[in-house]
């Protein structure tokens, strides 16, 4: 039987984030602030050119510089030290370079100014190659390649799939619509830059203070660099600071992190690697960019028949996560809406441009800025209300989708009525104001990505009915401690107060795989809560006999351990916990919970059930566009999400608002500029954040379908509210002035220019 | 060049030699280790390092040490009592959402105290404009205005 909110004593409470004191009192500690005796200053010298190779290194001067420690070019770096999902990128390059984030040389230095300073004496001497910036260009078969040695700038990637039978659909269609859409690079942006912390003890064991969102991934990767430079069996201990902002950009090892170990291994003292502004912006990663051309038709009721998706990946020069987003971008392609039919086809291509990683969706925004745009055009064709499109083809309970997606609960309908109320789609707007909608499917159940989807927890409780729970699980600021204490206190009849979150130690802490796909509160949530049950059940026992009456019978709640309607049979928790361990012969209260979720990896196939569960949601943006200008203005927004449960409302919508404000940045103003590989606005004047003064109005409906695997019903929230934000956005423009932009971000000149074409 | 300053920081009388070239950030910070105040940019466009300086809050980024002498400046740490309670605009900040990663916060709660020092009936508006230049990319800033307006009228004063 599920249960109503008002059951619960903790759980669905707006408790403050458990760190936000310390936050709030400037003590929290970033990378930015480890500060170790000894410790020395690493920099890193970036490629002067996209593509080259290099002739010539000199670091003679850098060396004899007064304070310099070490410098380090490619021919000091291990063989075997690569990065990356495929390990085709070095920290340090060596005879070729292949985009200007290349790293050349590193210096450490008892001071950052003196380490700066030894970078602008390092002489290289380079031979320019020709370049390659726009992926459909280098596809040809004339294009420079950017690696020689692989005789193509085409990955060999699987990303080729065909579900049922688009043709013959097509040819049945009623109405078929077209298009091309694309999407630029976009940044995380996080407030704190990234940054490491590396030393080894003098029995050459690493520690590695690190901001990763991975931590046992990175150990993973460590202990093959460490590996790699010849130190097999040796430990690596990663620690993880209070992160200043994640969303997917610390879900891979970077090479600042592996050139700081190197550094520290040579120089046998810390080095500390902290990015400036500047380097945050270049040598980052971005969200992938993207082409896609979509077709997709529907019958002459309006429901969906086919889906024809293909899309060009810019992979840069390197290979990181970004070149894996179709496996997720697949989700929305294959089962946003019930059709049938589907293909999709994506290529990466190496091109001498920056490479991308993981952020905020994981390709799902740009996947679903195509197909809810191309929805609303086929609506139109189809002469059907696009609401009314979007319910006769909405997702239901009980739906397995083409790709084996098995939705076990779906609020997608009650989003977009939530959407309805609250916009009024009624048509009767004024001149230049216009609404838009768009949904979303996403994963809310973990994502079988690796072998394991697994995390791992420890509760331990002290004399006093504390609890320390040790858990896999990474708070990045979205509130993971929380989600945690308050699953356990729940489970255990404690306030959330009570819970300590120990995590981001790798020698105290669980493996867990990492903090991505929206899976944390799930996951890590029913890891933890796993544990909790485990410790219940021994303190029920324990207290069984203390009460003598069968453990079943024993409750806990509000600090006690009771026998219900017996007033006899009763005890604070805290003494309970002291009978057990403080007696010859006592017991340990403690308990260890793994929790990897029931889903599928995808196999070579691309078919299977990805998540345990999806979360859905629905967005409506009410806009005004200036005809003479182009500027569009949000006037109002709506992000109505199928959470399952809201575990803490509080966190849930701090989840909600920030990703729209995120979402809105990429439909209208973010844009990493990029010309020729070179990244022209590096800084937060030129590359347009939506500040205080840009913030709208967001009304946040919380769905509860209750979901039967989440922790108490809870799915995953961290990346839906910037998923369908930007064709949101793109259908309320043209609902407005009846121009559709395809190319994001919607600036006023594109919108201008679309204004001119259409008005001639 | 070295120069000795004197200024009140956070209540308390300092004298500091300082080099001419430091940053207040740079002398907060890295010299007196105070972290609260933080480094988002180093160009002032990010209002992570904001402190109060003579009433106004300032991006302590591009605002020289030598600058500081004869001037009031509070930073974050100046803000809760001695004994730990917080003030009013950081337990707003806690208890409405306003913070998530938490790295924009200290420059946040020091932009909303100097608008609400001197405007402590500051409407939506006003606060969206004392707070133009500090970025957050967690919250959507929803919250943020939300802990500001929860304290407006209690004058942002640690009484």
């Amino acid at each position: 039987m599920s249960k109503n909110n008002s059951e619960f004593s903790v759980v669905g409470k707006r408790i403050p984030k458990l760190d936000a004191a310390q936050k709030a009192m400037g003590r929290a500690e970033y990378i930015q602030d480890v500060k170790l005796p000894g410790m020395l200053f690493g920099k890193i010298l970036y490629s002067k050119h996209a593509h080259a190779n290099i002739v010539k290194i000199d670091t003679s001067k850098a060396k004899a510089l007064a304070g310099v420690h070490a410098v380090l070019t490619g021919e000091d770096v291990p063989k075997k030290m690569k990065m990356g999902f495929i390990k085709d990128n070095p920290p340090i390059k060596k005879g070729n370079v292949c985009s200007l984030r290349d790293e050349v040389a590193a210096v450490a230095a008892i001071s950052p100014e003196i380490a700066k300073k030894a970078l602008d004496l390092i002489e290289i001497e380079y031979e320019e190659l020709e370049g390659i910036f726009d992926p459909e260009k280098a596809m040809e078969k004339d294009s420079p390649l950017v690696h020689e040695h692989l005789k193509s700038n085409v990955l060999k990637m699987p990303w080729n799939i065909h579900y049922g039978d688009v043709e013959k659909a097509e040819k049945e269609s009623a109405f078929v619509v077209e298009d091309r859409f694309t999407t630029t690079w976009v940044t995380h942006c996080c407030m704190g830059t990234s940054g490491a912390v590396a030393l080894f003890d003098a029995s050459e064991n690493l520690t590695i203070y690190t901001n990763t969102q991975i931590p046992s991934l990175a150990h993973k990767d460590f202990l093959e660099a460490l590996k790699a430079m010849g130190l097999e069996n040796k430990r690596v201990r990663v620690i993880k600071p209070v992160i200043g902002g994640g969303f997917g950009s610390k879900l891979d090892t970077y090479a600042y992190e592996h050139i700081a170990i190197l550094l520290a291994y040579k120089c046998r003292k810390p080095v500390k690697i902290v990015f400036d502004r500047v380097e945050e912006f270049k040598a980052t990663s971005t969200r992938q960019p993207t082409v896609t051309y979509i077709k997709q038709g529907c019958d002459k009721n309006g429901k969906l028949t086919f889906r024809d998706m293909r899309m060009v990946l810019d992979n840069g020069g390197h290979t990181s996560w970004g070149a894996t987003t179709p496996s997720v971008m697949l989700m929305p392609i294959s089962s946003l809406y019930r059709v049938e039919n589907v293909k999709y086809n994506a290529k990466c291509v190496y091109t001498n441009n920056t490479y991308s990683q993981a952020m905020r969706g994981y390709g799902n925004p740009q996947a679903t800025f195509a197909i809810e745009s191309s929805m609303d055009m086929l609506a139109e064709k189809a002469g059907i209300d696009r609401i009314e499109f979007r319910k006769i083809n909405k997702n239901q309970s009980g739906d397995e989708t083409p790709q084996g997606l098995k939705i076990t609960s779906c609020g997608l309908e009650e989003c977009i009525d939530a959407v309805k109320e609250e916009l009024k789609f009624d048509g009767k707007n004024e001149k230049g104001i216009g609404t838009g909608i768009a949904s979303l499917i996403h994963v809310g159940g973990g994502a079988r990505i690796y072998g394991s989807d697994g995390c791992g927890a420890i509760l331990k409780m002290d004399d006093y009915g504390k609890v320390d729970i040790f858990t896999g699980g990474t708070d990045m600021g979205q509130g993971l401690d929380n989600i945690t204490a308050q699953i356990v206190a729940e489970e255990l009849g404690l306030l959330a107060e009570d819970i300590n979150v120990v995590h981001s130690d790798t020698d105290i802490c669980p493996w867990d795989v990492g903090a991505h796909a929206s899976r944390s509160t799930f996951v890590a949530g029913n890891a933890a809560l796993g544990a909790a049950k485990k410790v219940k059940k021994k303190i029920q026992v324990f207290a069984s006999k203390l009460f003598d009456v069968p453990a079943q019978e024993i409750e806990l709640k509000d600090k006690l351990v009771f026998v219900p309607g017996d007033r006899e049979k009763s005890m604070l928790i805290g003494k309970l916990l002291r009978k057990a361990h403080f007696r010859p012969g006592g017991t340990m209260l403690m308990a260890e919970h793994f929790y990897d979720p029931d889903n599928e990896n995808m196999g070579k196939e691309l078919k299977g059930n990805m998540s345990m569960t999806y979360s859905f949601g629905a967005h409506g943006a009410k806009v005004k566009v200036d005809e003479e200008t182009g500027k569009v203005e949000v006037l109002e927004y709506v992000a109505a999400h199928d959470v399952g449960r809201a575990i803490n409302p509080l966190l849930l919508e701090g989840q909600v608002y920030g990703g729209v404000i995120m979402g809105l940045g990429y439909a209208l103003t973010e844009e990493v500029t990029v010309k020729d590989g070179e990244i022209m606005n590096a800084n937060f004047r030129d590359y347009k954040l939506f500040t205080a003064k840009d913030a709208v109005k967001i009304k946040a409906p919380v769905i509860e379908t209750d979901d039967k695997d989440g922790p108490f019903g809870a799915k995953g929230i961290g990346e839906p509210g910037c998923v369908p934000t930007a064709p949101a956005i793109a259908n309320a423009i043209y609902d407005a002035v009846g121009v559709r932009i395809k190319d994001l971000p919607i600036t006023p000149e594109k919108v201008l220019a679309a204004l001119k074409d259409k008005n001639g | 060049m070295t120069t000795n300053i004197s200024f009140l920081l956070n209540g308390d009388e300092i004298s500091y030699d300082i080099k001419d070239h430091w940053t207040l950030l740079h002398l907060l910070r890295e010299e007196m280790g105070l972290i609260g105040t933080k480094e988002g940019c180093g160009n002032g466009e990010c209002g992570a390092c904001t402190v109060i300086v003579d009433k106004l809050a300032v991006n302590s980024c591009l605002y020289l040490a030598v600058e500081a002498d004869g001037k009031t400046i509070e930073t974050i740490e100046g803000l809760a009592s001695t004994e730990g309670s917080l003030h009013p605009l950081q337990q707003s900040f806690v208890d409405n959402g306003g913070i998530q990663c938490g790295f924009c916060t200290p420059g946040m709660i020091m932009s909303s105290k100097a608008l609400l020092d001197e405007n402590p009936d500051a409407d939506r508006e006003e606060i969206k404009h004392a707070l133009a230049g500090n970025i957050c990319r967690c919250t959507g800033y929803i919250q943020i205005f939300e802990s500001v307006e929860a304290v407006k009228g209690m004058g942002g004063q640690n009484e």
